[in-house]
């Protein structure tokens, strides 16, 4: 029953907010990537080198290895959770994707028989059927992540334990698990699949590395989400006041398990795509990153209280990182000052929003 | 004046209630009528039995005896839901907003408006402006659909969680103690606010300690003390001398 209205509200006393005290201009995302910007054309300045195709690719590939995970984790921290599980779970889905492999395609072993047999030669391992393989070992990789986010998030949602506490575990968790398979030696891709799995890993298309080209579609998948869709919505509900979430009828307990499901997954997809770089998944790989993702999300704008975060924040931290540590090595700088100034970028970055919230 | 709806039927009915949390008896006896149209005033001291009364009529509580009536149905809440359900909303005192969030995106927080592309679904961000802003017009509060919560005045946080009940048609909204923390200004633009729901046929109960404000909008006053309704009575014919009288137990009834 819509009254109609006797005069069209006036806002006399309420003015409209300048467009650059809205939206991206005023977030922290937005500074911090024109402080990228200007790191940029500094680097320009300072290397030739910077802006070298070569150099390019260099950079979106190796953002891109903690860009996806960074990702996923925005969704955690939007929520006001966190997720310190992201490192173990990369080398565990990475793992197992590559002993599912390795597994399969190794005549002899139970089930191989359905999916591969020998050439006549006695020696050559032919599939049956090219990249099914692959497709039910990167399957495995991803289930693993889905089972452990399932259980990060009915330890947090459910049983109400701290987001903390119950990560800081699992994380100790995944990573004693990936010892346990692979007997602390770590696993190799192989079979006569793992060269469309490096083709799809750290190949290139029209001389984009391929890690680069899932990072944008996820990103704009994810900004979609964020933004034009109820669950998004319910996301940000939740960071930004827990108890107007529940008291409104939004599904809390099913929203935040499913954030830290899709957390999981990312750092699983991550896992598996940073071992076909490598070419293997040691058993200690990607062993503190969660502490990059975390930070390359702070950075970018996400915040740790919750209630803000985006896609582009996540992507844009990831490349500030990058670019520093690659700006460093282009300018000669030891390698190892690169940790002490990303600790010196996340308080700035941090202290500057803090700054700019006292100004406004 | 007389309340609007005084000779008709009462939206919500309550008769004997009566609630005990274990050997606590928090309510007794408790019967009351709220009509459309009218604003009521329920004023008690703490532990007079308030809340627990909201608590019931909001579906937080099952009462211990006692009947709810609401539009003349017989009606059991086990969840606040249920009672939404129905056409009872309350708005809580902090009023449960997320800052973070636009004013349209609280109003339709939960109930989101959607359209369909194929087998997704995507938020209709005008439609919900649009709607939000017809609202805020009805309320005759100077509130911007796309600003954030958290740069808004009291009074429009007010405004904002009152339309969320209006989204929903409600047909009693309950409102715990919304003049407590804002402005002299802005309590004139939540009355007023309380003013608009009248006017559109909502039945109000007004949860307050503030005595001005009760005796600004109310059409009737009932007085809570240890569990027991000591009064009931249109607001002419009574004062804050006789309300403070009755609150404090100086008077026992009236």
């Amino acid at each position: 029953m819509a009254m109609p209205l006797e005069t069209p509200i006036s806002f006399t006393n309420v003015g409209r907010i300048k467009w650059w005290q809205r939206g991206i201009f005023a977030s922290q995302t937005g500074y911090v990537l024109l402080a990228l910007l200007g790191l940029m054309i500094a680097m320009h300045f300072a290397s030739p080198y910077f802006f070298t195709q070569g150099n390019m690719q260099n950079v979106a590939k190796n953002f891109s290895f903690i860009a996806i995970a960074t990702l996923g984790i925005t969704f955690v921290i939007i929520t006001g959770g966190i997720d310190l599980s992201v490192g173990s779970m990369m080398c565990f889905s990475a793992m197992i994707t590559s002993m599912v492999m390795s597994g399969l395609s190794t005549p002899g072993m139970p089930g191989a028989s359905l999916f591969v047999h020998l050439a006549a030669d006695g020696k050559t391992v032919v599939a049956n059927v090219p990249g099914l393989i692959l497709l039910l070992s990167i399957l495995a990789g991803l289930v693993v992540a889905l089972i452990v986010g399932l259980v990060n998030g009915f330890c947090i949602a459910v049983l109400g334990l701290s987001p903390f506490v119950t990560t800081l575990g699992m994380l100790s968790i995944v990573r004693g698990l990936g010892y346990v398979v692979s007997n602390g030696r770590g696993s190799f891709p192989g079979g006569p699949d793992a060269e469309y799995f490096y083709a799809l890993t750290s190949g290139e298309l029209f001389g984009v590395p391929a890690p680069f080209i899932y990072l944008v579609i996820l990103a704009v998948v994810m900004a979609i989400v964020l933004h034009h869709t109820s669950f998004g919505r319910h996301v940000f509900a939740l960071g930004g006041n827990e108890k107007a979430a529940e008291l409104t009828g939004i599904p809390v307990v099913r929203v935040k398990i499913e954030v830290y499901v899709i957390c999981a997954l990312a750092a699983g997809l991550q896992g598996i795509i940073v071992s076909g770089w490598l070419g293997s998944a040691p058993a200690n790989m990607a062993t503190s990153y969660e502490l990059n993702v975390i930070a390359a999300a702070v950075i970018g704008g996400a915040n740790l209280a919750g209630g803000v975060g985006g896609s582009l924040g996540a992507i844009v931290g990831c490349v500030l990182l990058e670019v520093i540590r690659n700006g460093l090595v282009l300018a000669q700088v030891s390698s190892y000052w690169q940790q002490t100034l990303v600790g010196v970028i996340i308080i700035l970055a941090v202290l500057v929003d803090r700054i700019r919230s006292r100004i406004t | 004046m007389e309340t609007a709806g005084a000779a008709g039927q009462p939206v919500l009915e309550l008769t004997d209630i009566g609630k005990e949390f274990g050997a606590i008896r928090a309510l007794h006896g408790v019967d009351m009528q709220v009509f459309p149209g009218e604003v009521v005033g329920l004023m008690g001291d703490n532990g007079a039995g308030k809340s627990t009364l909201v608590k019931i009529i909001a579906g937080n509580f099952r009462p211990s005896q006692g009947e709810v009536r609401f539009d003349g149905n017989v009606v059991h809440f086990y969840r606040p839901i249920d009672a939404r359900a129905v056409g009872i909303e309350v708005v809580y005192q902090d009023l449960a907003l997320a800052d973070n969030l636009t004013a349209a995106a609280n109003v339709f927080l939960g109930r989101e408006l959607k359209r369909k592309f194929g087998p997704f679904a995507f938020l209709d961000h005008n439609a919900m402006a649009a709607r939000a802003l017809e609202l805020f017009g009805e309320l005759r509060s100077e509130t911007r659909p796309h600003d954030l919560v958290k740069q808004m005045s009291g009074g429009q946080r007010q405004a904002v969680a009152i339309a969320r009940t209006r989204l929903s048609n409600a047909r009693l909204v309950m409102m715990d103690e919304p003049t407590a923390a804002i402005s002299v200004r802005q309590v004139e633009q939540v009355l007023g606010l309380i003013h608009r729901l009248k006017e559109q046929g909502v039945a109000v109960m007004l949860i307050s300690h503030r005595m001005p404000d009760v005796f600004a909008v109310c059409d009737r006053v009932i007085v809570m003390r240890r569990g027991e309704k000591r009064a009931d009575k249109p607001i002419r014919h009574t004062s804050p001398e006789e309300v403070t009288a009755l609150i404090t137990g100086a008077k026992e009834a009236a």
